[in-house]
């Protein structure tokens, strides 16, 4: 006898349903399972025999035969077990037909027969919608953040058993509860009153939540700089609702959820590869770049990142996404973050004008070389940071993170009526920035400065995002001589010479 | 046909010279090899013939007989495809502060502008010299002696080089308008070295000239080094040092300027820092103290020059307290905001200000350094 359940497979972040066809027929016993499964799915047989005959279910002793399909792609994780334990039940005539029509099961068993939870169960739920399923059946720890998909029914089961315990015609299970999505992002956690007498830093990191634009921190060990990049998500407007749950959902799949969903931050250790930061592997699991979607990803000791890892960032901080090719196919996953950067002034950390350091010239000009090398065309500020004096770290907690979030929020409403939902000074385009209506002092200004040869054409551009920036935090029309003035400093400058 | 005899005034012989210099290159290398700066000035006060006897006895007859062999098409063609303009001292173009001396180049193959050397004036020029390797500060003092120099009508001369040389040339250029650096190379006029300074090098040649007696095309030796210094010595009236360790290249070039009765001028620093080392002791031998480009003009004897450093007197109050903050060393945004008490939008407001103004210079990482003392 035939039977079919329907489960999912995450490739990427994308979520692909697949068809469990089950067929029992005479034969010799055996357990067949075909459709590119891989390791783990391959022994969901061994799981699902034992949960089946644990769970008081007949295992049919006859010849099954398993089949997932699109069979050109590749199945992998343990999620198949429950659509592939709920197909031969009904095969073996246990669970009754059409009882699980129009239903998507995703789950691993264990032994016992109890379901297990996987991961991504936010996009399976969504997958499941876009399939035009009926609901999602889900292992009862996945309920919460599979129920945050909108439009779909998810139930939740703890044992096999339950496919056939309930008598009535309706849907096994229990109905899911979503989780609280924390879209508002006053909660505990790093806050920016911590970064005491730091002024200009602080404007710097105010003005890099407002426009998304990329910072990089140079300063001493013990500056604050690492301190600093942490207390960036806190002041990054809070989550839209369709925003929060893409992060869910990268979180689901990557095993990161935390029970509150806030702007990601990370921070990669610099040895990490070009995989491990942009996604790859096979099959291609999301890398640290998506994981910081919609928040910050802080990359310490710049520097010390090779070189060919940084160049990889180039296309997706461009773009928001991060495009990977593959023999078998091309996977689009999401990317847009804020880039933050730190980095010692030398190799000894100590800084050129410090009669410690003892660094060659050669030494601090190769490192100033990596500095302004790489990425230095996506980096819009560069921000020197010292020690702060003992009287600024003894002195009263600077000003907290929820009023600088009010500031940034209302500068990147403005932001998104010029440039559209979801945009930001940081990304706009040559075109938008030749639109931004900027005064003749400011003109001046900046012709001065080209003028004496303190800034090319490209800079130009950066000057004006900068100045679009600080003028949309002072509620400005359009971008004053003084944003060019303060713009021109907190900009990246071409070459470290 | 036209545009040949434009640009290429020089004669036949003095054309060979830098034939013969090149094709001399890797012998005088090993005859300089122990104390390139001090040897390669007599030597190069030879005459052809001698010089071809004493550094290549053994092939003289025959490197000799093929320079003199080079006809002027072959050269002539070489200049051209190179972009290059020669004169040598039998023209009436060629600086006359050249003439004068034993070692003086016989000739000069330049790109960019010919007519800067044609109208030369030795008092209306200035050598900047110094370290490869500076500190922040060196480098700023030199950029911006070259801009105020350039902005008061002084050509600076420098070599090109890594650190000060590259830094004069830069603030000259920064001054705007043609004609206000000449850079002088160890190598061919049309080669960039060092490398790095390539987009300086394309830069000086349109905006300036970039002069060499080595044919196009030849690389840089050892001893060519303190062979271009000579003639950076004796181009201008003052020889300003910027930065040198002791044994410096930047002091043979001094010691060049002294011994050819030019004026020599050097930038103290910190007693305790090497890189004062030799420009103090230049001075301590009675060198002119350099703290600006003012100082540098005075030495020039330039009459009547306004040009007085920085009167931050005329500057407002806020713009002054933070000049004197950098100059006390605060180095960056916060210190001095902690200084002057402003809040951090002015402060790098009037940092740009003062920056374009050229009176403190902000490095790629942000860090801020004064570049004139305060009066």
């Amino acid at each position: 006898m035939l039977a079919k359940t329907v489960s999912f497979t995450v490739d990427g972040t994308a979520v692909r349903p697949v068809e469990v066809e089950v067929d029992v027929c005479r034969g010799l016993p055996s357990f067949g399972l075909v459709g590119l499964p891989d390791t783990a799915v391959r022994e969901a047989r061994e799981r699902v025999r034992s949960a089946m005959e644990n769970s008081g279910f007949d295992f049919p002793l006859r010849r099954i035969t398993a089949s997932l399909a699109p069979a050109d792609l590749r199945k992998n994780g343990p999620g198949f077990d429950l659509a592939l334990a709920g197909a031969l039940s009904i095969a073996a005539g246990e669970v009754p037909p059409g009882r699980l029509d129009g239903w998507g099961l995703v789950g691993e068993l264990a032994l016992d027969g109890s379901v297990r939870p996987v991961r991504g169960a936010l996009a399976m739920a969504e997958g499941a919608r876009e399939a035009g399923l009926r609901g999602i059946l889900v292992a009862t720890p996945n309920g919460p953040e599979a129920a945050l998909a909108e439009g779909i029914t998810v139930r939740t089961i703890d044992g096999l058993s339950e496919l056939r315990a309930t008598t009535g015609e309706g849907p096994p299970g229990n109905a899911a509860v979503p989780m609280e999505l924390g879209i508002h992002p006053d909660r505990e956690g790093p806050d920016l009153a911590d970064l005491r007498g730091q002024p200009g830093l602080r404007r710097a990191l105010e003005v890099s939540a407002a426009g998304a634009h990329g910072l990089l921190m140079v300063g001493p060990p013990g500056a604050g700089k690492s301190l600093a990049a942490r207390r960036l998500p806190s002041i990054l407007p809070g989550l839209a609702r369709d925003e929060a749950l893409e992060v869910a959902r990268i979180g689901g799949i990557c095993g990161t959820l935390a029970p509150d969903v806030t702007r990601p931050f990370r921070a990669p250790h610099h040895t990490v590869t070009r995989a491990g930061l942009i996604g790859g592997g096979l099959p291609p699991r999301p890398g640290e770049i998506t994981l910081a979607h919609r928040g910050v990803l802080f990359l310490d000791e710049l520097p010390e990142f090779r070189r060919e890892v940084l160049e990889a960032l180039r296309e997706p901080l461009e773009a928001g996404r991060v495009e990977i090719s593959r023999a078998n196919g091309q996977y689009s996953m999401p990317a847009r973050f804020v880039l933050v950067a730190a980095a010692n002034p030398c190799p000894c950390g100590r800084g050129d004008s410090d009669p410690g350091c003892n660094c060659s010239r050669a030494a601090i000009d190769r490192y100033s070389h990596a500095l302004s090398g790489a990425l230095a065309d996506r980096i819009d500020m560069t921000v020197s940071v010292t020690q702060p004096g003992f009287e600024s770290m003894s002195g009263p907690a600077g000003e907290g993170s929820g009023k600088v979030r009010e500031r940034v929020e209302s500068a990147r409403r403005r932001m998104e009526a010029r440039l559209g939902p979801g945009r930001a000074n940081g990304d706009a385009t040559r075109e938008e920035t030749a639109g931004f209506s900027v005064t003749p002092g400011a003109l001046a200004l900046l012709g001065e400065a080209t003028r004496t040869r303190r800034l090319s054409g490209r800079g130009h551009d950066r000057v004006l995002r900068l100045g679009r920036t600080l003028a949309d935090l002072g509620g400005r029309k359009s971008i004053a001589e003084e944003d060019v003035a303060v713009a021109l400093q907190l900009r990246s400058r071409e070459g470290a010479g | 046909m036209n545009s040949k005899s434009d640009q290429i005034q020089a004669c036949i012989e003095c054309l060979r010279r830098s034939w013969l210099l090149a094709d001399l290159g890797p012998f005088i290398e090993v005859a300089c090899d122990d104390r390139p700066g001090k040897r390669t000035p007599e030597l190069l006060a030879l005459d052809d013939r001698d010089l071809v006897q004493a550094m290549a006895p053994s092939r003289a007859k025959q490197m000799f007989a093929s320079n003199r062999g080079l006809g002027a098409d072959l050269l002539h063609g070489e200049l051209l495809a190179a972009r290059s303009w020669a004169i040598c001292r039998h023209d009436p173009s060629f600086p006359e502060v050249l003439l004068g001396s034993q070692d003086a180049p016989r000739c000069l193959i330049g790109r960019g502008d010919p007519s800067l050397l044609a109208e030369w004036d030795p008092g209306a020029s200035a050598t900047v010299v110094g370290s490869r390797r500076p500190t922040r500060e060196g480098l700023a003092q030199a950029r911006s002696l070259g801009r105020d120099l350039a902005r008061a009508g002084v050509v600076v001369v420098s070599g090109m080089a890594m650190g000060i040389d590259g830094a004069a040339h830069r603030g000259a250029l920064e001054a705007g308008g043609p004609g206000r650096t000449i850079a002088v190379l160890g190598c061919g006029a049309d080669r960039a070295y060092p490398g790095r300074h390539r987009g300086l090098h394309a830069e000086i040649t349109t905006q300036g000239a970039v002069i060499s007696e080595m044919p196009p095309g030849s690389r840089p030796w050892r001893w060519s080094f303190p062979a271009r210094n000579r003639i950076m010595a004796a181009l201008s009236s003052v020889t300003v040092v910027v930065e040198a360790r002791s044994g410096s290249g930047s002091l043979i070039t001094a010691d060049l300027a002294t011994s050819s009765g030019r004026d020599v001028g050097a930038v103290p620093g910190p007693v305790s820092s090497p890189l004062a080392e030799g420009t103090n002791s230049l001075i301590r031998d009675g060198a002119a103290l350099i703290r600006d480009a003012g100082d540098v003009v005075e030495a020039l004897g330039i009459p009547g020059n306004a040009l007085r450093g920085v009167d931050a007197f005329d500057r407002d109050p806020e713009s002054r307290a933070v000049l004197e903050a950098v100059a006390e060393g605060s180095s960056s945004v916060d210190p001095i905001v902690g200084r002057t008490g402003f809040p951090a939008e002015l402060v790098l407001s009037i940092l740009t200000r003062l920056e374009i103004d050229g009176l403190v210079e902000v490095s790629g990482t942000g860090e801020v350094v004064a570049v004139t003392t305060v009066r």
